[in-house]
């Protein structure tokens, strides 16, 4: 049976917050966001950075009108980024892939709330 | 403090601490037996700035110096006649946090200075031994348009880094900065600081425009090759530059400005004959990653085959001489085909030639696992690229670190 990990209650971890939770040799770090909870290994693929410790960004767009002109720049809530503070790779929330390379990703964890509490699955 | 994560919203930061910023890279380092290895750094950074009202106190004309304690103490505007900016974006606009975060980093107040336990803790992380020190925003002062302020800042620099920091602390050396825009100056620098101790050779900034085969450098060369010291060149960038000015994301500014100017002054000291003038000075190349090597090695022997009338100091193909020079590994190009890499190596001579850099504390540094964790070196290949190298190249004495050291055999 797979074991759970206490991250904490969940009045502790309201909307747009996140928690970092030690876990054996690592951490992980626990995000609740637009109501939704993930959960990733606090280690960067590329060289190893507390990638959970860094920027929760919102992904960045360039606005290009239909005659193809370039009109700017522009955040996109829909797709939020855990930015690593190492080197600034960035890697979407939603699924861990590393944004601007997706065979890299963080690795995932998954997490419940039950019983007024937060926990990940190991 | 709080930074800005988009245009209407800011992620508060209540501490920042090196030690646990780099905590993997503690954990990359117990993994893997790096306290066990010499390593050495051969390009890392601090930030002068930051010191700058004590090392405005070394200037030796008067009238700079009142200009210089002027310009850092309470300031007169956003102006400073001293240092010689570009518009960059190191920090990919503040995601990398250690930039923005830095301030708010406590150290011991107890005689020793700031940088010098900043310095030992990242080092002490990633398990570092010895390292080149080299500054941060005088990486740009190579495009100060009058040679004088180059001098004064570099000889001021130069004697605050030697009496106040590297004569505090072994672990800390570094390669000298040379204000190249003046050659005589250069040439003086050599001589009056290049048997201080902690200097271990010297240090060009690529960014200016200064050809490296003009006359006047040849009595420093010989001055340099005579004292068993190797030269280096540092590549940084200048958004300024008429070329890089036609770049408009930081990226690529960035990706061509810290390998153009090595690039050309790589051409320009190969085919000017400059291994041949000069066939026991060792020439290091700093910060431009490696894959220019092999394209320039590819491109100059091309050329060379139908030109080499216009150099006729060459015995052998450009890309012989570029497989004798030293290469700093940072910032490790690594493609998802290996082999592209073990090339790459293969044809830079690295197992003699590579040093590995952490370029600490700037946004694209390395950590040594890049070197110790590439599955087709050795165990002894590894450990010469990542000190064994640098140990020989600099004739450091690592016995305070490793009093039994023996080579990897």
């Amino acid at each position: 049976m797979a074991k759970e990990l206490f991250v904490s209650k969940s009045d502790d971890l309201p909307d747009g917050e996140r928690k970092i939770v030690p876990n054996g040799n690592y951490e992980i770090g626990v995000y609740r966001v637009n109501g939704d909870l993930f959960a990733y290994q606090n280690v960067c693929p590329h060289q190893g950075g507390p990638a959970c410790e860094g920027l929760l960004m919102a992904k960045v767009e360039e606005v290009i009108a239909e005659d193809k002109t370039y009109q700017g720049m522009t955040f996109n809530h829909d797709e939020m980024h855990i930015v690593c503070p190492w080197h600034g790779w960035e890697f979407d929330l939603a699924t861990g892939d590393m944004v601007a390379d997706r065979k890299f990703r963080l690795k995932k964890y998954d997490v419940v709330e039950k019983d007024d509490g937060i926990y990940v699955t190991l | 403090m709080e930074i800005p994560t988009d245009h209407l919203n800011k992620m508060s930061v209540e501490e920042f601490d090196t030690s646990k910023l780099l905590i993997n890279a503690a954990r990359q380092r117990d993994q893997r037996g790096l306290e066990d290895v010499l390593i050495v750094d051969v390009d890392c950074h601090h930030y002068e700035n930051e010191s700058m009202k004590d090392i405005v106190e070394f200037i030796d004309d008067p009238v700079l110096r009142r200009t210089a304690q002027v310009y850092s103490g309470a300031g007169t505007g956003a102006n400073n006649p001293f240092m010689m900016g570009s518009p960059g974006s190191q920090d990919v606009a503040g995601r990398v946090t250690r930039y923005p975060l830095r301030k708010m980093e406590e150290t011991p107040e107890d005689g020793t200075h700031r940088d010098i336990h900043l310095s030992l803790k990242w080092m002490d992380a990633m398990g570092v031994d010895y390292v080149m020190l080299f500054p941060t925003p005088m990486l740009l002062l190579g495009l100060h348009p009058v040679p004088e302020y180059e001098v004064a800042m570099s000889r001021a620099y130069n004697r605050w880094l030697t009496e106040k920091i590297l004569a505090e602390e072994n672990r800390l050396k570094t390669m000298l900065y040379l204000p190249f825009n003046d050659p005589d100056a250069t040439y003086q620098m050599v001589k009056d600081f290049g048997d201080r101790e902690g200097v271990c050779g010297f240090m060009v900034v690529s960014t200016r425009y200064k050809p490296v085969y003009d006359n006047a450098y040849m009595k420093t060369y010989s001055l340099i090759e005579e004292m068993g010291k190797p030269l280096a060149f540092h590549g940084s960038y200048s958004w300024n530059d008429q070329l890089l000015g036609n770049t408009n994301r930081f990226l690529v500014t960035h990706a061509l400005g810290f390998t153009i100017f090595n690039a050309v002054h790589m051409c320009n000291w190969i085919v000017n004959g400059l291994p041949e003038r000069f066939p026991n000075l060792d020439v290091m190349w700093i910060e431009s990653g490696l894959a220019w090597v092999p394209w320039l090695m590819q491109r100059l022997d091309n050329d060379y085959r139908m030109r080499s009338s216009e150099a006729p100091l060459l015995k052998r193909l450009p890309s012989e001489y570029m497989g004798e020079m030293f290469y700093s590994s940072q910032p490790m190009e690594m493609p998802h085909n290996p082999d592209i890499l073990e090339m790459t190596f293969k044809m830079i001579n690295a197992e003699t030639q590579l040093c590995w850099c952490s370029d600490y504390p700037h946004w694209d540094m390395d950590v040594p696992s890049v070197i110790y964790d590439l599955p087709f070196l050795d165990e002894r290949q590894k450990k010469n690229i990542l000190g064994e190298n640098a140990r020989k190249l600099y004739n450091i004495d690592v016995s305070d670190r490793f009093p039994n050291y023996q080579p990897p055999a």
